[in-house]
């Protein structure tokens, strides 16, 4: 089970059975007070819950909302794509100078809070007129996300070079191959595919932070929701639900993310991760 | 760059209180920092148990919050909480916003440490309890001596990466209505679109100064205590 406890014999097996009723109902009776307390207040009433069980909320708040949000999350997804792609082969490249000036712009844009970045292009955009309006919050989004994810990315790249074995490199050096040839035609494919895992999950990121759209004014999920719930009296209700609908689809994202971590590992050389690599590392090898 | 650009540039410093905006992140990371650790603590105790209610409950949370938006959680905080519930955690308006965000951001980020400490102990190899049982220690001298001086400083990294990520997203307190640096930000470009540029590089500099050390920190500590294997 785990290194801390060994395999239970009878009496360790029995004295668990006890243990387990106290805290299932230690933690049914905090389940339930909470449910209580919801009660007196009124926020358990069916007319507050039935809404969501009818199409108008959700043909024309969540569902907009969503498609907004999935909208917001796709076009970033693909923008950090590139970012990731161009900054991770700079940080790998030959020159100091252009591995210098990657570094400095993958580390500077992890360090800053996505929420700033997002402020500043939508202040910045909307002031400088050169988009349509309507369009300034979906852009600051974007380039918000772009950012910090294109980031993580590039590191991902760069990880996923460097965690590869060394003989793959002096491998497609030995047959003749140049280092800028090596690492486009056997290392940085590698390279990419055990870093599926890692990007499946870093989806959950971007996915979660579209909701600080809301603050840029962003028409997203959350702010459907909001919408939805201080017209019709049910805001809790209502960012409950809107919630839910982020678990649902990021829980299928890390449930993803664990099955490609399985899979793809016949077809790399590199080690699988289901985690985009952080600032702090344990070990100087990432 | 001419003389009357940083004219203007310091300028926003006798405007503006940027050091007191930084500082309400600074506390907001500290408070919701300490009891994420609380929390987590107990809820990793609670994953990492053999009693099948308790990993089951721990699971749950953490399945749960972080897969949840941060900025759901805050508008949550504010408009659920307080709005619609009437919990009121200090009878003052902006010290009450404060402690919400703060509950927000505890709850929140009580996932990610509580996953850390997991995967502390999940550094440590099986080999290290069998030779502790084998040496004839019991369960409680085990993990007292053997696993889990092991498992925390493997945890020191990945805490270290919960605490920089609980710095940046506490600007998303601005979203339950807290005077912090990035709803500072957003008030002094509106005054003062002229230098907007400045203004950001402030901000984004003054977090990188903050976030950095902490990484340096963090990753330094975790190399000295980490165990050779």
């Amino acid at each position: 089970m785990s290194t801390l406890f060994d395999v239970p014999g009878p009496v360790a097996r029995r004295r668990m059975v006890w243990v387990n009723i106290a805290a299932t109902i230690v933690v049914v009776g905090i389940a339930v007070w909470v449910l209580l307390r919801l009660n007196a207040k009124g926020q358990l009433d069916a007319a507050l819950w039935k809404p969501f069980l009818t199409a108008s909320p959700w043909v024309d708040y969540l569902i907009p909302g969503l498609v907004e949000t999935l909208k917001a999350a796709g076009i970033s997804i693909v923008t950090a794509a590139v970012f990731g792609f161009v900054f991770g082969l700079g940080r790998l490249s030959p020159s100091r100078a252009v591995r210098g000036v990657s570094g400095t712009i993958v580390e500077f844009f992890r360090a800053v809070p996505v929420l700033l970045m997002m402020i500043f292009f939508y202040l910045g955009l909307g002031k400088l007129q050169i988009l349509d309006p309507s369009d300034v919050p979906l852009v600051a989004v974007v380039l918000g996300l772009t950012f910090y994810n294109g980031s993580v990315f590039a590191e991902l790249v760069r990880s996923g070079v460097h965690g590869l074995p060394r003989g793959q490199r002096e491998a497609a050096l030995a047959v003749g191959l140049r280092g800028g040839q090596s690492l486009r035609l056997v290392e940085v494919p590698q390279a990419l595919i055990a870093m599926l895992p890692a990007i499946a999950s870093q989806l959950v990121v971007i996915l979660k932070d579209t909701a600080l759209g809301l603050i840029v004014t962003y028409p997203e999920l959350l702010d459907a929701a909001r919408r939805f719930g201080s017209g019709n009296g049910n805001i809790l209700q209502a960012l409950v639900v809107a919630a839910l609908v982020f678990i649902v689809i990021n829980y299928a994202l890390t449930r993803l993310a664990d099955q490609l971590a399985g899979r793809v590992g016949k077809r790399t050389a590199g080690k699988p991760r289901t985690e985009a690599p952080s600032l702090v590392v344990a070990t100087g090898k990432d | 760059m001419d003389d009357g650009f940083l004219q203007q540039y310091l300028s926003l410093f006798d405007e503006f209180d940027v050091l007191a905006a930084f500082w309400v992140n600074i506390q907001l990371t500290f408070f919701a920092g300490i009891l994420a650790l609380i929390l987590g603590t107990l809820l990793a105790t609670m994953r990492i148990s053999p009693v099948p209610s308790l990993r089951w409950a721990g699971s749950t949370y953490v399945t749960l919050l972080r897969n949840t938006p941060l900025t759901i959680i805050m508008v949550f905080c504010v408009l659920g909480l307080w709005g619609q519930l009437g919990i009121t955690l200090s009878p003052d308006f902006t010290t009450n916003f404060f402690r919400l965000a703060v509950v927000g951001l505890t709850v929140y980020h009580a996932a990610f440490v509580c996953e850390a400490l997991r995967s502390g102990v999940n550094t440590v190899p099986v080999g290290q309890a069998e030779a502790a049982r084998a040496i004839g220690l019991s369960f409680w001298p085990a993990a007292r001596l053997v696993i889990l001086p092991q498992a925390f400083r493997g945890s020191v990294a990945p805490l270290g990466n919960v605490l920089i990520a609980l710095t940046k997203n506490s600007t998303v307190a601005a979203a339950a209505s807290v005077a912090e640096a990035s709803s500072l930000m957003r008030t002094m470009i509106e005054f003062r679109p002229d230098v907007i540029v400045a203004i950001f590089l402030t901000f984004a500099l003054g977090f990188v100064l903050i976030v950095v050390p902490i990484g340096l920190a963090t990753t330094s500590f975790s190399r000295r205590l980490t165990v050779a294997r």
